[in-house]
């Protein structure tokens, strides 16, 4: 094809004397800035030729680094693919140096590599088992642990690290009051001008507030503020204590003679444990207060016959069922926080996960855990 | 013949808040040369290497990366950090990859080579860190030593012209020490890349130092330049001799 003719750059100089026997001269600098130009223009011109012999001058090349050492291999690979003979001559001594630095005569750099073979599925749902069982076993010996260190703090109170405790309420109270008054205050919004396009049609308005308070105080309130406090809290609590594990600290206060579960898991549960029942009730007045709205500004009550009517409604029983559950679900999220920070191993991405994990097992068991209290509520 | 300087440091001054770390330094850092900055713990000597690497900007003063100065405008800054190499004190290399996906990162963004070249580079330069066999290896699954080559393999993906190295052989065993400080030697010579170490290794320094700088805690300052195995012996500064004869400072 191209007899006697040359292909040649700044880089590069093609001759071919003999039919097959092609000849390459290469030059100046090669490295990252044109190896990859010459491998694409030289790879056409090797390809297309039936080759028998091939020589690589590397004369006038004043320098090459690895990337050099790529084109040289590249080329070698398409020649011995073609079966021909390939042929370095000229190579200075600092080329040399390089390209024995990446084993360029020995090392098999086309044979593929050993891909990482996925076992059959047999061991997979084996593997999948035993991770299971393990992960339940985990669960139970955490819950035991914890249950342990609640008894060893109410018999030693000293042992409670009281001025965590009061941080995490801080953080796990106060902080969230904002966010959980706003979604409170719009939710009893919503669901007070949602029923009055109902209740309007028979002139029932004034059972609006009857409906707000009662769904808001023994069923959305404790929920919502769960979730949100699942969302804030629990997430934070599986992320610290994650990347505590993954950096030793957590093996550090083992050797150092503390529990971990007094000294991490114990201050946040009962942090949560205190304030989230708090924090239902602020959701529940907030609601109200929502309905409150749409009922005197929309449903021309008055504010005293609203109150009045939520007042009627309410009944301690009810409210004390709301705080109740919301006690329950704040144990859960804070346990759960923390048994999967406790379960975090290896390295940045486990701690996303845990964080990922808490929140999603906490959403998923306060759920389960509310449906339960409804079935047990029908049995009263 | 004196050698062209690569880089500049002017009259930096580094603060982090209120604390004073680095007062008014200079030096320069020529072509081809392996240049070592020690000094106690403390003093520091990491503080100079974000600065000039440009994850630090500099309280006052300047640092230019052959003449362009990475203190000021975001463009050049940019331009200068494709020169440069670093190998981080805990290695950095990321967990969710592999070590081959670790060193082919850049060279995919940067180079224009075909997926199997860059396949074969990075095999190339897994073998010029001795590590091959391990392209398909999570960090997690690879030793400290392993991991700070893969580290240096991955610095060294683009061939820069300079490349950085906090504390390389910081908690490894002398073996694999000795192995990185060849391996050090090795790619200054063949790639010609100028290295700046940042460590307090002793054997290190005396093996591969060309040049040394010594910073200072108390003075905020370098204390000491020069050839370290003449420092050794004949500096001036008592501390300067303690560190490098390994001596504690008498508790007086």
């Amino acid at each position: 094809m191209m007899k006697s003719e040359q292909l040649s750059s700044r880089f590069y100089e093609i001759s071919e004397k003999e039919k097959g026997k092609i000849s390459i001269l290469l030059k100046g600098k090669i490295d990252i800035k044109n190896s990859a130009h010459i491998l694409k223009k030289l790879t056409p011109a090797i390809k297309g030729n039936s080759l028998s012999s091939l020589v690589i001058d590397l004369g006038e090349v004043d320098y090459l680094d690895d990337f050099g050492a790529l084109v040289l291999l590249e080329i070698k690979h398409l020649v011995a693919e073609q079966k021909a003979k390939f042929n370095v001559v000229n190579v200075k001594d600092n080329i040399k140096e390089i390209l024995s630095l990446v084993n360029f005569e020995s090392h098999e750099y086309f044979v593929p590599l050993k891909k990482y073979k996925p076992p059959n599925i047999l061991v997979d749902l084996g593997e999948t088992a035993i991770q299971h069982t393990d992960n339940i076993r985990f669960f139970i010996s955490f819950l035991g642990s914890v249950i342990l260190s609640f008894i060893h703090v109410c018999i030693h109170p000293k042992d409670l690290r009281i001025n965590d405790t009061i941080t995490y309420m801080k953080k796990t109270g106060v902080d969230a009051l904002p966010i959980v008054a706003l979604i409170s205050f719009l939710l009893g919004l919503v669901m007070a001008f949602m029923s009055s396009l109902q209740l309007q049609q028979f002139g029932a308005n004034i059972y609006v507030a009857s409906l707000v308070s009662i769904a808001m105080v023994s069923e959305l309130g404790p929920i919502m503020t769960a979730i949100v406090v699942a969302g804030r809290s629990g997430s934070a609590f599986a992320a610290e204590i994650g990347s505590m594990k993954i950096s030793e600290e957590i093996d550090a206060l083992f050797t150092m003679g503390f529990n971990p579960t007094i000294f991490l898991a114990v201050p946040r549960i009962i942090a949560c444990i205190i304030v989230v029942p708090l924090l239902t009730l602020f959701s529940d007045v907030f609601a109200i207060s929502g309905g409150l709205l749409v009922g005197v500004f929309m449903l021309d009550l008055s504010t005293t016959s609203y109150i009045n009517q939520t007042i009627k409604t309410l009944t301690l029983f009810e409210v004390m069922w709301g705080m109740g559950k919301s006690f329950v679900f704040a144990a859960i999220v804070a346990w759960i926080g923390c048994l999967r920070g406790f379960q975090t191993r290896g390295g940045a991405d486990s701690v996303g996960n845990a964080a990922t994990s808490a929140v999603v097992s906490s959403i998923f068991l306060i759920i389960l855990f509310d449906s339960i209290f409804a079935v047990l509520r029908s049995f009263w | 013949m004196k050698k062209q300087a690569i880089i500049n440091v002017k009259n930096l001054v580094a603060r982090y808040g209120d604390d004073l770390i680095l007062k008014d330094i200079s030096f320069d850092v020529f072509e081809g040369e392996i240049l070592v900055v020690l000094g106690s713990s403390g003093c520091g000597k990491s503080t100079l290497l974000r600065h000039m690497i440009g994850l630090d900007r500099p309280f006052s003063g300047n640092i230019m990366i052959e003449g362009e100065d990475i203190t000021s405008s975001d463009d050049s800054h940019f331009n200068a950090l494709k020169k440069i190499g670093v190998l981080f004190q805990s290695s950095a290399l990321f967990g969710s990859m592999t070590v081959a996906e670790n060193i082919a990162l850049p060279i995919q963004e940067y180079s224009g080579l075909s997926k199997s070249s860059i396949a074969n580079l990075v095999r190339m330069k897994l073998c010029m860190v001795n590590l091959d066999g391990y392209e398909n290896y999570l960090p997690s699954e690879i030793s400290g030593g392993m991991k700070k080559r893969a580290g240096l393999a991955r610095a060294l993906a683009l061939n820069p012209k300079i490349l950085f190295l906090d504390e390389p052989t910081a908690g490894l065993d002398p073996v694999s020490s000795a192995e990185i400080d060849e391996l050090i030697l090795l790619i200054n010579k063949s790639i010609g890349a100028t290295i700046v170490i940042v460590t307090h290794a002793l054997d290190s320094i005396l093996n591969i130092a060309q040049r040394i700088i010594m910073l200072d805690k108390k003075t905020k300052s370098i204390i000491a330049e020069g050839d370290p195995r003449y420092l050794k012996d004949n500096s001036q500064n008592v501390s300067v001799r303690q560190f490098f004869n390994r001596k504690a400072k008498s508790r007086i």
